[in-house]
C-alpha cells in the first residue's frame, strides 16, 4: 500500500500512531467493563470520563453533554428519532436539506413511513442553503431541523449559527450532521448555538466504530430525546451497550490531537488543497462543485466535463480519491448533492473528490496533477 | 498484589492472536470499505472474508450474517423491527432475560406497539413449557425472545424445544445466545431459531463489535438507517478491525472449544468442590451448580446469611478479586440484580457471580475460595 496516494481524507483517515499507543493499554492489559463496579471496572470508567472530558474540551460542552456512540450514523439516528418519536406533543414536522449525508435522509425518509412528514429544502448552486428558504419551511409543528455543518462531497459550510436561530425562534430543536467538520474546524456548540451535534472519530485519526452525539443539558430549551437502543442504561440511560473502551479512548485522543494540531493542519492543507485545484482547473471545462468562499480547507470537488469518473477511480490503480461520498460510490447513481446544485446527470458523473489531512506531501499532489492531466487530456476515461 | 479476573460474564481479555489480526487494519489498511479504490477494496475484502468466517462456523450461509457494534443493538434490532415490519403483536419473553431484551420489549409495549407476556418459570429458572404453549395457543403473531445462556444464574434454555414450539405455532423465535457464543457450537442448520446474536468482547475478541444472524426469508429492515453498508442492513462505516476481531476471535473459540470445555468446566467443579468444604451451607443460586447441564463459564453462589452482597464484593475487590454481583451493564447503579429478584432469591443470602476464561488458573480458583472464606468468617 506503499506506493499508493491517498486523497479520500473525507471517506477515512488513517489512525494517528499516538491514537493507536493510547488504545493499546485497553486491547491488552485494562480489558475490564466500565460497567462493572469493581475496582478494575472503575478505572476502565476513569478512562472513559478522561476521554470524555477530552471530547468535550474539543467541542466546547460539558462532558455530560456527550453519549458515546459507534458512529455518526448512529448518532444521527438517535438525534432525529430520539427527538420525534413518541413525542407527548404533536409536533412531527422535520426540516433538512436535499445536500444531507444519507445518514440523516434515510432516517428522515423512514420516518416519513411512519407517519412523519419531511421538508427537504433545496440548495443554491453553490451549494448554500437560503437562509430565507430555510426560515419559511419552519412551522409551528417543527420539531427539529438538521442541517450539516460540512458537506462532505463538496466541503461547503452552512451557516448554521443563523439557522440555528431561526429554528429556535419557532421553538424547534436545532440538529447539525459535523461528522466532517469536527478535529478539522474549531467548532464550539455554544457558538453554534446547537441543540444536538453528531461526530465521528475516524474522520480525524480516530478509529472506527466510535462516535459521539452533543445533547444539550444546560439550556432553557427543552431537549426532549428518547433512547433507541435499550439496555444496560448505560450512557445516562440514552444509549446502552457495553462502552467500546478503546474505541472510545482513541476518540479521546484524537480529540486532544486536533485541538492542538489543527491550526498547523489547515494551513498545510489548505495549500496543498491550492495547488491541486489551480492546476487542474486549468483542464479544459474543469470547474469547482460548491461555493469557494464558504468551504472548508481540506477539499475540492471537481467537475471534468465528459468524464467518467467511476471508471477512473476503479482503474487508476496507485491514487485514492472519490466520485462522491463512500457510502454511495458502489451505487450508480448521479450524486445527489451535485444534482440538488443544478448539476446534469453528465456532470455530476464527470466529478471528482479530493480530500487532504495530516500525512499528505507535495510530491505526491504534484504526481496526481500529472496523472489526472494525463488521463483526462489523452481522454483515457472518457465516454 | 495480583488481580484475579473473574467477571468473565461481563468482558473478557482480548486474546492476543485476535490483536495481532486486528493491528495491520490499525496500522496500513486504514481505507473505506465503501471506497471503490485499492484502499477500500482491501478493506472490504477483509470484512467478507470475516463475515464467511463467521458464518461457516455457525454453519450458514454469509448473506444472513450482519455486523454491529454489540450485542445490545443485536437484540435492540431483531425485537424493534421484528414489531415494525414481521407483524408481530406479541412477546413472548422472560423476567430473566438480560435487559438489552427485557427493556426493549418493555418499551415496545410502552409504546403501545406490542403485548409483552412473562413466560412462568419453576424455582430454579427454567421455563414453564406447558405455559409457554399456553402463550403460543392464546395469541398469534408471537415473537419468542429466550436467552440461551442466562447470564448470571447459568440455566441453558433447550433451543431446540423452544425451537419446535415456535415452529408448531407459527411463532418467530429469537435467541440471545451473547453468554454462550463462542462457548458452545451453534449450528445454524439444526436449530430453529430465526434470529441469534453474538457480542465479540464475550469471547475473547473486541469490544464494540458483534453480529446477528437473521435467517433467510425472515429478513427484517435496517434498524440503525443511513448509508448502504452490511447489505442495506446497517447504515455506518464499518468497524473493520472489530469485525476482523471478532471472526478471528469466533475461530480461535471453536478450534479450541473442547479443550477450554473441559478445562473451565474444572475450574468451575473446584471451586464448587471447595466451596462446599471451606463454608458450611454455601449454595448456588440457579442451575449453576450443575457443571454439565448449565453455561460452564458462569458460577452463583449463594453465601449463608451475612452482610449484604455489595459489602461482600467490595471486601473480596479490596482483596484483588473481581467478580460480580449482577450484570455489568447495571452493576454501578447497583439496583441489585434482577435475575436473582425475579426467583425470589432469598435476601438474607449475599450471592456473588464468578465467572471463568480460559486464562483463569486452579491456584486463582484455591485463593479466592480461600480469600472468601476469611470475608465469609469475618463477617458471620
Amino acid at each position: 500500500m506503499e506506493d499508493l496516494i491517498y486523497l479520500d481524507y473525507n471517506a477515512t483517515t488513517p489512525l494517528a500512531p499516538e491514537v493507536l499507543e493510547a488504545m493499546m493499554p485497553y486491547l491488552t492489559n485494562w480489558y475490564g467493563n466500565a460497567s462493572s463496579s469493581h475496582l478494575f471496572g472503575q478505572r476502565i470508567a476513569d478512562a472513559v470520563k478522561k476521554a470524555r472530558g477530552q471530547v468535550a474540551d474539543l467541542i466546547d460542552c460539558d462532558p455530560n453533554e456527550i453519549v458515546f456512540t459507534s458512529g455518526a450514523t448512529e448518532s444521527i439516528n438517535l438525534a432525529i428519532k430520539g427527538v420525534l418519536q413518541d413525542r407527548l406533543d404533536d409536533k412531527r414536522h422535520i426540516v433538512t436539506v436535499q445536500t444531507e449525508h444519507p445518514a440523516v435522509l434515510d432516517v428522515c425518509r423512514f420516518l416519513e413511513t411512519r407517519g412523519y412528514e419531511v421538508t427537504y429544502l433545496p440548495v443554491q448552486p453553490d451549494g448554500l442553503l437560503e437562509v430565507e428558504d430555510f426560515r419559511r419551511a419552519l412551522r409551528s409543528d417543527t420539531a427539529l431541523a438538521t442541517v450539516m455543518l460540512v458537506n462532505n462531497e463538496t466541503g461547503v459550510i452552512q451557516p448554521i449559527q443563523k439557522l440555528a436561530e431561526l429554528a429556535h425562534e419557532v421553538g424547534a430543536l436545532f440538529m447539525t450532521d459535523a461528522t466532517q467538520a469536527v478535529g478539522k474546524m474549531p467548532v464550539s456548540v455554544d457558538d453554534l448555538d446547537v441543540d444536538l451535534m453528531a461526530f465521528s472519530a475516524h474522520k480525524f485519526y480516530g478509529p472506527k466504530g466510535v462516535g459521539g452525539l452533543f445533547i444539550r443539558s444546560q439550556s432553557s430549551r427543552k431537549i426532549w430525546l428518547r433512547p433507541i437502543i435499550h439496555g444496560g442504561g448505560q450512557e445516562h440511560e440514552l444509549r446502552s451497550g457495553t462502552l467500546n473502551v478503546a474505541g472510545i479512548v482513541g476518540m479521546g485522543k484524537a480529540c486532544q490531537l486536533s485541538g492542538d494540531q489543527m491550526e498547523v493542519d489547515a494551513l498545510s492543507i489548505s495549500k496543498l488543497r491550492d495547488t491541486l485545484e489551480t492546476a487542474l482547473l486549468k483542464i479544459d471545462q474543469a470547474f469547482i462543485n460548491g461555493s469557494k468562499e464558504h468551504r472548508l480547507y481540506n477539499v475540492t470537488n471537481i467537475t471534468f466535463p465528459n468524464l467518467d469518473a467511476v471508471m477512473l477511480v476503479g482503474l487508476s490503480k496507485n491514487i485514492a480519491i472519490s466520485n462522491g461520498s463512500a457510502c454511495t460510490s458502489f451505487v450508480l447513481k448521479a450524486s445527489h448533492v451535485l444534482k440538488a446544485m443544478g448539476l446534469k446527470d453528465d456532470e455530476a458523473f464527470g466529478a471528482l473528490r479530493f480530500s487532504f489531512g495530516r500525512n499528505v506531501h507535495s510530491s505526491s499532489v504534484d504526481y496526481v496533477i500529472c496523472e489526472m492531466r494525463e488521463i483526462i487530456e489523452r481522454k483515457k476515461f472518457v465516454k | 498484589m495480583k488481580r484475579i479476573y473473574l467477571d468473565n460474564a461481563a468482558t473478557t481479555p482480548l486474546d492476543p492472536q485476535v490483536l495481532e489480526e486486528m493491528l495491520p487494519l490499525m496500522r496500513e489498511q486504514f481505507g473505506n470499505p465503501s471506497s471503490i479504490h485499492g484502499h477500500g477494496r482491501v478493506v472490504r475484502s477483509a470484512i467478507e472474508k470475516a463475515r464467511k468466517k463467521v458464518a461457516e462456523l455457525l454453519n450458514t450461509s454469509p448473506s444472513e450474517i450482519f455486523f454491529t457494534s454489540g450485542g445490545t443493538e443485536a437484540d435492540n434490532t431483531v425485537l424493534t423491527n421484528s414489531v415494525l415490519a414481521k407483524g408481530v403483536t406479541h412477546i413472548i419473553t422472560s423476567p430473566l432475560e438480560h435487559h438489552a431484551v427485557l427493556h426493549t420489549a418493555e418499551s415496545l409495549e410502552k409504546r403501545g406497539l406490542v403485548k409483552v407476556s412473562l413466560v412462568e418459570l419453576d424455582e430454579k429458572g427454567f421455563v414453564n413449557y406447558a405455559h409457554l404453549e399456553e402463550l403460543l395457543r392464546n395469541n398469534p403473531n408471537t415473537l419468542i425472545s429466550l436467552m440461551h445462556g442466562n447470564n448470571e444464574i447459568a440455566n441453558l434454555l433447550d433451543l431446540e424445544r423452544v425451537g419446535h414450539l415456535a415452529a408448531e405455532h407459527g411463532a418467530l423465535f429469537h435467541s440471545d445466545t451473547v453468554q454462550t457464543m463462542g462457548h458452545y457450537r451453534h449450528d445454524l442448520q439444526h436449530l430453529k431459531t430465526h434470529f441469534i446474536v453474538g457480542a465479540a468482547h464475550k469471547f475473547h475478541g473486541p469490544k464494540g463489535v458483534g453480529f446477528m444472524y437473521l435467517q433467510a426469508g425472515t429478513r427484517i429492515p435496517p434498524f440503525i438507517h443511513g448509508g448502504a453498508q452490511e447489505r442495506n442492513m446497517r447504515g455506518g462505516t464499518e468497524n473493520v478491525y472489530g469485525i476482523v476481531g471478532l471472526a478471528k476471535a469466533l475461530e480461535i473459540a471453536y478450534s479450541e472449544m473442547d479443550e477450554h470445555q473441559r478445562y473451565i468446566k474444572g475450574l468451575k467443579t473446584r471451586m464448587i468442590e471447595r466451596l462446599k468444604e471451606a463454608i458450611p451451607d454455601v449454595r448456588f443460586n440457579g442451575d449453576s451448580e450443575n457443571v454439565e447441564g448449565s453455561l460452564y463459564t458462569v458460577l452463583n453462589v449463594s453465601f449463608p446469611p451475612s452482610a449484604d452482597s455489595e459489602m461482600l464484593l467490595f471486601n473480596l475487590d479490596i482483596e484483588g478479586v473481581s467478580a460480580s454481583g449482577g450484570s455489568a451493564c447495571s452493576s454501578g447503579s447497583d439496583v441489585g440484580s434482577h435475575v436473582l429478584t425475579a426467583l425470589k432469591a432469598d435476601p438474607s443470602r449475599p450471592s456473588a457471580r464468578f465467572s471463568f476464561s480460559k486464562y483463569n488458573t486452579a491456584e486463582e480458583i484455591d485463593e479466592v475460595v480461600a480469600k472468601l472464606t476469611t470475608i465469609v468468617g469475618a463477617v458471620v
